[in-house]
C-alpha cells in the first residue's frame, strides 16, 4: 500500500486516502450551520420546505455553469476575467436577435455561441501567442466587450419568446430544467477533465507546462481550447439568465460578479490558482455553499448587504482552511 | 581624412550614441503620455493647451494616480489588492451618511476613514502572511466585505449629500495662481503623496525590501528581510492610499452606489502602463503616476474624438493588452 | 541523424554487441570543458556505473546521451545506428531514458496519469481510464511494484523511493533499451536501496542496459559490473568491478596536478578564540554535530552529495534550525531560529544555489549588495543620506574587494555572468560586516580565473579575523583552502582531518571506506 507518513495527522491521512477535497466537509458544515440557524430563528421551516431547497439550486445554476468553465481554465494555470461581460453580451445579443419570436431562436443561439467561441479564441491567442499575462489579457478583453455592449445597448433589449422561457422556468416532472442543465454541464465538464486526453493534457499543462511539453503535449492548443470552453459556459449562463429575466440587460454579468465569484467557488472547491489541480464536483460544492448560505440568509431576512459581507468572509475562510496547512508562502 | 576630423567625428558619434542609449531607456509611458496629451491639445486647444484646461484634466486624474501608487506597492511585493475599489465606494457612501450634512463632522470622518484603511490593510496583510491565503483571494474577499459593509451602513442608497468642506479635496481649486491660473487641490495632494511615496519606496530600507520580497522571496528571507512585517506594512499603505484617493473621488464624483467599482482594475492597468511587472520586483512611483495620467488622457481623448463613453472601455482594454504584450515580447527578445 | 564519415563505427558496434556507444564526445560551456573526447561502450544486460567528482563531466555526458544537450562533436551509436537527439523526447522514443534526481512527475496526478502523459489510451480523443490503469499495472508489474504501488495513487502521496519506481516504470513503458539514472540512491533509506537494487537486477536480466551515476562506492561495488571513472571531463578508464577495489577507484578519481595555486593556508597561532561552537546538535536530518570554529580559520566541510553538509549550514543559519544541542556564538549560548537571528549574530550565508537563494535578479547590483546592510538597519531609515554615501563609497569598495568588474552598478543582477553574480552575493555579506561566513560551494560553476579571485578573497577575510566555514565538493579546493577539514556522511560528522591531508584520505572517510572505519561501517549496514 502507498505509504503515508505517520507524522501526518490522522485527518490528513484519511482525507488523502479517499481523496475528498476539504470543500465537501465545509459544505456539510455549512449545511449543519444553516440548519442550526434554521432551528433557532425560523423554527426549522427552511430546510423542510422543498420549494426553498429547489430555490437554492436554481440560484446556483447561472454561477454554477460558468464556474465549470472557470475551473477548467484555472486547472490550466490560466484565468478568465472576461466571463461576466461575456454573459452580458450573450444576454443582450440573444434577446435582441430573438425579438420575442420563436423562429429567431436558432439564429440567436448560433449567434451567441459564435461570439463565445470568438471571445475564447481571442483570450487564448493573446495569452499563448502574445504571451500576455492571463489576468491582464482577459481583463483587457472584458473591457473591450464592455465597450461594445455599452456602445450598442443601454437598456433591456429585445425580448425572449415564451417558449424559450422553458429554459429558465420549465420543469421536467418535479425537477426544474435549469437544474438538469446545470448537472449536464457539470457532467460534461467532469467528462472532459477525467475521461478525455484533452483533460489529462490540461492538468499536465497546468501542473508543469515544461513536463507536459517534454511529453509531447501541444501546450498552446490546450490552453486555447480551455478558454474557448470557458467562454462557451459563460454564453450558456447568459442564455439561462436571459430566459429567466425574459429580456437581456447589459448589467447582468457584472452585477452578479460572475467573474470573481466563479473564481472564488472554484478555489473554495479545491482548484488551485496555480493550476494542475481541481475538480468540477468541488466547484459544484462551492457553488452549493454559496447557494445554501444565500438562501438561508434570504429566508432569515438577513440584510442583503450583510450577505455580501459574509460571502467575502466565507471565501477567505474556506480557502484559508486548506492553505493554512501548506508550507508555501503566499504573495 | 585628417586625424583631427576622424577624432572629431568619433566624439560626435560617441555623444550621439550615448544620447540614443539614454533615449532608449526612457520608459514607454512618457512618450505615450506626451503623444496623447499633445493630440488632445490639437483637438481641443481650449481644453488642453490652456492652463485652465490642463488643470481641469488633473482633477480626476489625480485620485486615479493616488490609487495607482498604493496598488503599486502591493504589486511590487508580488501581490494584488482587489479591495481598493470597494474602499473608494465605502469612502463615498459612508461619508454621505456619517457627515449628516454637518461640516463639523468632516475631520472625524476623515480620521475614521483613514483608521479604517489601516485596519483593512492590516487584515489583508495578516491573512496573506499568516493564513497563507493568496492575496488575490484575500483582497477579493475583503472587497466583498467592504462593499457589503458600505451598502449595509447606508441601507442601499446614499443618504444625504457630502458637505462642501469634505468635498473640497476633490473638487476645489486654488484660484488666481500666477501662470497656472488655478490648481486643483487634488493635484496638490497628489504631489505631496507622490513625494512621500517616492521617499518611502525609493529612499528607505523598507522600500528596497519590498522589491526584494517581490523579486525573490526566498533570497530576501535568507538575507534577513522580515517578510511578514514588510508585507503587512505594504498592504496598509495601499489601503490608506485608497482611502485618500476615495476622499478625493468623493469630491467631484456623484454619490451613487456604483462609484468606485472597477477602480482596482484601473489602478492595476495604470501600474502596468507605468512599467510595473505583475509578479513583483519592479516599480517606480513616478512612472506609475504618469501611467495613471496616461490612462486618464486616453479616456479623455476618446471622449474628445466623439467616441461615446462605452468605446473608451474597449479601447482601454486594447491599449492595456497592447502595452503588456509589447513589454512581454520585448523582454523575451532580450533573452 | 548525422551520418559521420564512415559507417564502420556503427558496424563495429554491432559486431561487439553493444547497445549504445559514444565516441569522442566533446562539450564545452563558457569557461569550462565539460566533456573532452569521451568514448564509452555500453552492453545490454549490464549495469555500468559512471563515477567521478562533482564537475568531472558525468551529468553532462548523461544529458547528451539522453538528448537534453547536443554535443559539440563526437558521435553516438544506438543499436548499430548513428543517432543524434535534438530533444529528450526523441531519445525516449528511440529507447534511451533518463531519470534525474529531481523527478519529472506531476504531484497532483496519479501514477498511471504520470506514466502515460501525452500517450493516453483511448479512441476519438476520449481517455480509457480502465485501459490506462491496466497498462500502468502491466508496467508496474514489470518492475514488480504492482503490489506496492497503486496506479490510482497520487504521486504526491508516494515516498521518494516509490516515485523513483514510477519514473522507472515510465522509462520501461517506452520500451527503453538504455536506462540512465542520476544518483538514484541519494535520497533513499537502506531498505529502499535494497529494493532498488533488486529492481535493477531484474531489469538487467531482461536485457536493459543500465547506466548510473553515483558517489556511493558501496553501492557501486554492489550493483555495477563495470565502473568508468571520469575526471576533469575525460575518461580515466573503465574497469571491471570484481577486478578492482574502492581504493583504486578513488585513486583514479582524484589523482591530478593542481591547476592553480591556492593562497597560503592560515597559521594556527593566528587563529583567535572560538566564535562558533556546537555541541550535540541535531534535527530531523543531522545527528551528533560537534565542532568548533575559530576566528581567522577556514574550516572546510567535505562529504558526498546528501551527506548533510548543506543541512548543516541551514541549521547554523536558522533556515532549518537545530532541534537539539547547544549553539554558542562568541561564547554566549544562542538560539538561532530564523535567518534574521543569525544575521544579527553577525553570520553570513553564501548559499549553494546563488541564483535561487542569493540574488535578486531584477534589482540592480547596488541594491543586491546593500540588501543585508538594509535589513540590519531600521526599516524606515532613510537611505537618502546613507544611500548616497553607501552607493558612492561602500559599493565600489566592496566590489573592489571581490574584484567585481561592472561598468555600472545599476545593471540588473540577472544579466551578469555566473562568476560576477557570485561576487555580488559575496559583497552583500561583506557589507553586513559578518564575522562568521558560511560558504556553500562558493566556486561552483565558476571559471578558473574567477575561482582564484574568490579564494584569495576568502583568505583575505580570514586575515581580518573572520571565521569561515566552507562547504565544498571540489577536493583540490578543500585541500587548498582548509586549515581543518570536517567530513560528513549520512547526516553525521564522520571524521576530521588536519590541513595538508590527501584527497584519498578525505574520499575514503566520505565514502565510508577508510581502513579503520570499514569494520564499523559494515557492522552498521548489517544491522539495518
Amino acid at each position: 500500500m502507498t505509504t503515508h507518513p505517520a507524522s501526518d495527522s490522522w485527518f490528513k491521512r484519511t482525507t488523502q486516502r479517499v481523496n475528498i477535497p476539504p470543500v465537501f466537509y465545509f459544505l456539510i458544515v455549512v449545511f449543519i450551520f444553516s440548519g442550526v440557524l434554521d432551528q433557532l430563528f425560523a423554527d426549522g421551516q427552511i430546510f423542510t420546505n422543498p420549494l426553498i431547497m429547489l430555490n437554492i439550486i436554481v440560484r446556483s445554476v447561472a454561477l454554477g455553469i460558468v464556474a465549470v468553465g472557470q475551473t477548467m481554465v484555472l486547472i490550466g494555470a490560466s484565468i478568465d476575467l472576461s466571463v461576466a461581460y461575456t454573459i452580458s453580451i450573450t444576454a443582450v445579443m440573444s434577446s435582441y436577435l430573438m425579438q420575442g419570436r420563436n423562429e429567431n431562436v436558432p439564429t440567436a443561439i448560433l449567434g451567441v455561441f459564435g461570439i463565445g467561441i470568438a471571445i475564447g479564441l481571442a483570450n487564448g491567442l493573446i495569452i499563448t501567442k502574445l504571451r500576455v499575462n492571463p489576468f491582464i489579457a482577459t481583463l483587457g478583453t472584458s473591457l473591450i466587450i464592455k465597450g461594445i455592449i455599452n456602445a450598442t445597448f443601454s437598456n433591456y433589449t429585445g425580448s425572449v419568446p415564451q417558449t424559450f422561457e422553458f429554459f429558465g422556468y420549465g420543469m421536467i416532472g418535479p425537477i426544474p430544467v435549469s437544474i438538469i442543465i446545470l448537472l449536464l454541464v457539470v457532467t460534461i465538464g467532469w467528462f472532459i477533465l477525467a475521461r478525455t486526453k484533452f483533460g489529462a493534457h490540461l492538468y499536465g499543462v497546468g501542473g508543469n507546462s515544461e513536463v507536459a511539453r517534454l511529453s509531447g503535449v501541444r501546450t498552446d492548443r490546450v490552453v486555447i481550447a480551455a478558454h474557448i470552453f470557458c467562454s462557451l459556459t459563460a454564453v450558456l449562463s447568459g442564455i439561462f439568465l436571459v430566459s429567466l429575466m425574459r429580456s437581456g440587460a447589459p448589467w447582468v454579468g457584472p452585477n452578479g460578479f460572475y467573474d470573481l465569484n466563479s473564481i472564488a467557488v472554484a478555489v473554495i472547491g479545491g482548484t488551485a490558482l496555480s493550476g494542475g489541480k481541481g475538480s468540477v464536483w468541488g466547484t459544484l460544492a462551492g457553488v452549493l455553499i454559496f447557494g445554501v448560505l444565500s438562501t438561508a440568509f434570504n429566508q432569515l431576512g438577513v440584510n442583503p448587504y450583510l450577505k455580501l459581507v459574509f460571502q467575502g468572509l466565507i471565501i477567505v475562510l474556506a480557502v484559508a482552511s486548506y492553505t493554512i496547512r501548506s508550507k508555501k508562502e503566499a504573495a | 581624412m585628417t586625424a583631427s576630423t576622424i577624432s572629431a567625428q568619433g566624439s560626435s558619434t560617441k555623444f550621439l550614441r550615448k544620447l540614443w542609449s539614454w533615449i532608449r531607456r526612457i520608459p514607454p509611458v512618457y512618450p505615450m503620455f506626451l503623444l496623447i496629451f499633445i493630440t488632445l491639445g490639437f483637438l481641443n486647444p481650449k481644453g488642453y493647451q490652456t492652463m485652465n484646461g490642463i488643470m481641469t484634466y488633473f482633477r480626476p486624474a489625480s485620485p486615479l494616480a493616488v490609487l495607482a501608487i498604493g496598488q503599486m506597492f502591493v504589486l511590487a511585493i508580488g501581490g494584488f489588492d482587489l479591495s481598493i475599489g470597494a474602499i473608494v465606494t465605502f469612502c463615498v457612501l459612508a461619508s454621505s451618511k456619517f457627515l449628516a450634512n454637518d461640516p463639523a463632522n468632516a475631520l472625524p470622518n476623515i480620521l475614521l476613514l483613514i483608521g479604517m484603511g489601516v485596519l483593512i490593510g492590516l487584515i489583508n496583510g495578516l491573512v496573506v502572511s499568516f493564513l497563507k491565503v493568496p492575496s488575490f483571494i484575500t483582497t477579493l474577499g475583503m472587497m466583498m466585505v467592504v462593499r457589503g459593509a458600505a451598502l449595509y451602513y447606508v441601507g442601499g442608497a446614499p443618504k444625504g449629500y457630502l458637505t462642501d468642506n469634505f468635498r473640497m479635496f476633490g473638487r476645489n481649486y486654488i484660484q488666481d495662481v500666477p501662470f497656472f491660473t488655478r490648481i486643483p487641490y487634488s493635484l496638490i495632494i497628489l504631489i505631496i503623496l507622490t513625494i512621500i511615496a517616492y521617499i518611502i519606496f525609493h529612499r528607505t530600507n523598507y522600500g528596497r525590501q519590498i522589491l526584494a520580497v517581490g523579486d525573490n522571496m526566498l533570497a530576501a528571507g535568507l538575507s534577513g528581510v522580515k517578510k511578514k512585517l514588510v508585507r503587512v506594512m505594504t498592504f496598509i499603505i495601499c489601503s490608506v492610499f485608497a482611502v485618500l484617493g476615495g476622499i478625493m473621488v468623493a469630491g467631484y464624483g456623484g454619490v451613487n452606489v456604483t462609484i468606485g467599482e472597477g477602480m482596482e482594475m484601473q489602478a492595476i492597468a495604470a501600474c502596468v502602463i507605468g512599467g510595473v511587472l505583475l509578479g513583483g520586483g519592479k516599480g517606480n512611483v513616478i512612472n506609475v503616476v504618469f501611467g495613471a495620467f496616461t490612462l486618464q488622457a486616453i479616456v479623455n481623448l476618446l471622449n474628445q474624438l466623439g467616441l461615446p463613453k462605452p468605446y473608451t472601455d474597449a479601447v482601454q482594454g486594447l491599449i492595456i493588452i497592447g502595452v503588456v504584450a509589447y513589454s512581454a515580447l520585448s523582454t523575451m527578445k532580450k533573452r | 541523424m548525422t551520418l559521420v564519415n564512415s559507417t564502420s563505427a556503427a558496424d563495429i558496434s554491432l559486431k561487439n554487441g553493444t547497445v549504445m556507444e559514444v565516441r569522442n564526445i566533446c562539450k564545452r560551456f563558457p569557461g569550462v570543458v565539460a566533456c573532452n573526447k569521451i568514448s564509452l561502450d555500453f552492453l545490454p544486460g549490464e549495469v555500468h556505473a559512471v563515477v567521478g567528482e562533482n564537475g568531472a563531466g558525468k551529468s553532462t555526458l548523461m544529458k547528451i546521451m539522453s538528448g537534453a544537450y547536443t554535443p559539440d562533436s563526437g558521435e553516438m551509436i544506438l543499436q548499430g545506428e548513428h543517432v543524434s537527439f535534438s530533444h529528450p523526447q526523441e531519445a525516449q522514443l528511440k529507447g534511451v531514458s533518463i531519470i534525474y534526481q529531481e523527478f519529472n512527475l506531476l504531484p497532483e496526478r496519479t501514477v498511471a496519469q504520470n506514466i502515460f502523459l501525452g500517450r493516453e489510451p483511448g479512441k476519438f480523443g476520449t481517455l480509457d481510464v480502465a485501459e490506462l490503469n491496466k497498462n500502468a499495472i502491466a508496467v508496474l508489474k514489470e518492475v514488480e511494484a504492482d503490489q506496492l504501488i497503486s496506479p490510482t495513487a497520487l504521486c504526491s502521496s508516494l515516498s521518494v523511493a516509490e516515485q523513483q519506481i514510477v519514473e522507472i516504470a515510465k522509462a520501461i513503458s517506452f520500451d527503453s533499451k538504455v536506462l540512465i539514472m542520476d544518483e538514484p540512491t541519494a535520497s533513499l533509506t537502506l531498505t529502499e536501496v535494497k529494493i532498488l537494487t533488486d529492481l535493477i537486477m531484474k531489469l538487467k536480466a531482461r536485457g536493459m542496459s543500465i547506466i548510473f551515476i553515483s558517489h556511493r562506492l558501496i553501492e557501486v561495488f554492489d550493483i555495477a559490473e563495470k565502473i568508468s571513472v571520469l575526471k576533469d571531463g575525460e575518461l580515466v578508464g573503465t574497469v571491471i568491478t570484481k577486478d578492482t577495489t574502492p581504493q583504486e577507484i578513488v585513486q583514479m578519481m582524484v589523482g591530478r596536478e593542481l591547476d592553480h595555486y591556492f593562497p597560503p593556508l592560515g597559521i594556527p597561532e593566528d587563529f583567535g578564540e572560538v566564535v562558533l561552537r556546537i555541541k550535540d546538535g541535531g534535527n530531523n536530518f543531522l545527528k551528533d554535530i560537534n565542532f568548533e570554529l575559530r576566528k581567522g580559520e577556514v574550516l572546510c566541510v567535505a562529504g558526498l552529495q546528501g551527506s548533510g553538509r548543506t543541512e548543516l549550514a541551514q541549521a547554523l543559519f536558522g533556515v532549518v534550525p537545530f532541534k537539539t544541542g547547544t549553539l554558542e556564538v562568541s561564547g554566549k549560548i544562542r538560539n538561532i531560529k530564523s535567518p534574521p537571528d543569525a544575521i544579527r549574530l553577525k553570520m553570513g550565508f553564501v548559499t549553494e544555489d546563488r541564483k535561487a537563494e542569493g540574488l535578486l535578479p531584477m534589482q540592480p547590483i547596488r541594491d543586491n549588495i546593500l540588501l543585508t546592510v538594509r535589513t540590519l538597519e531600521p526599516l524606515l531609515d532613510f537611505i537618502f543620506k546613507d544611500g548616497i554615501r553607501n552607493s558612492r563609497k561602500l559599493v565600489p569598495t566592496l566590489a573592489n574587494q571581490v574584484d567585481l568588474n561592472a561598468d555600472t552598478f545599476d545593471r540588473e543582477a540577472q544579466f551578469l555572468s555566473g562568476g560576477n553574480q557570485q561576487k555580488v552575493v559575496l559583497s552583500k555579506w561583506l557589507s553586513s560586516k559578518a564575522n562568521i561566513f558560511i560558504f556553500d560551494e562558493p566556486t561552483r560553476g565558476i571559471d578558473v580565473e574567477a575561482k582564484a579571485g574568490i579564494h584569495d578573497m576568502i583568505r583575505r577575510l580570514t586575515k581580518e579575523g573572520i571565521a569561515v566555514l566552507m562547504i565544498s565538493s571540489e577536493l583540490p579546493e578543500v585541500l587548498g583552502m582548509s586549515d581543518r577539514i570536517l567530513i560528513m556522511r549520512d547526516g553525521r560528522i564522520a571524521g576530521e582531518l588536519p590541513a595538508k591531508s590527501t584527497e584519498q584520505e578525505i574520499m575514503l572517510i566520505a565514502t565510508g571506506h577508510s581502513k579503520d572505519q570499514d569494520a564499523n561501517n559494515l557492522a552498521a549496514v548489517g544491522k539495518e
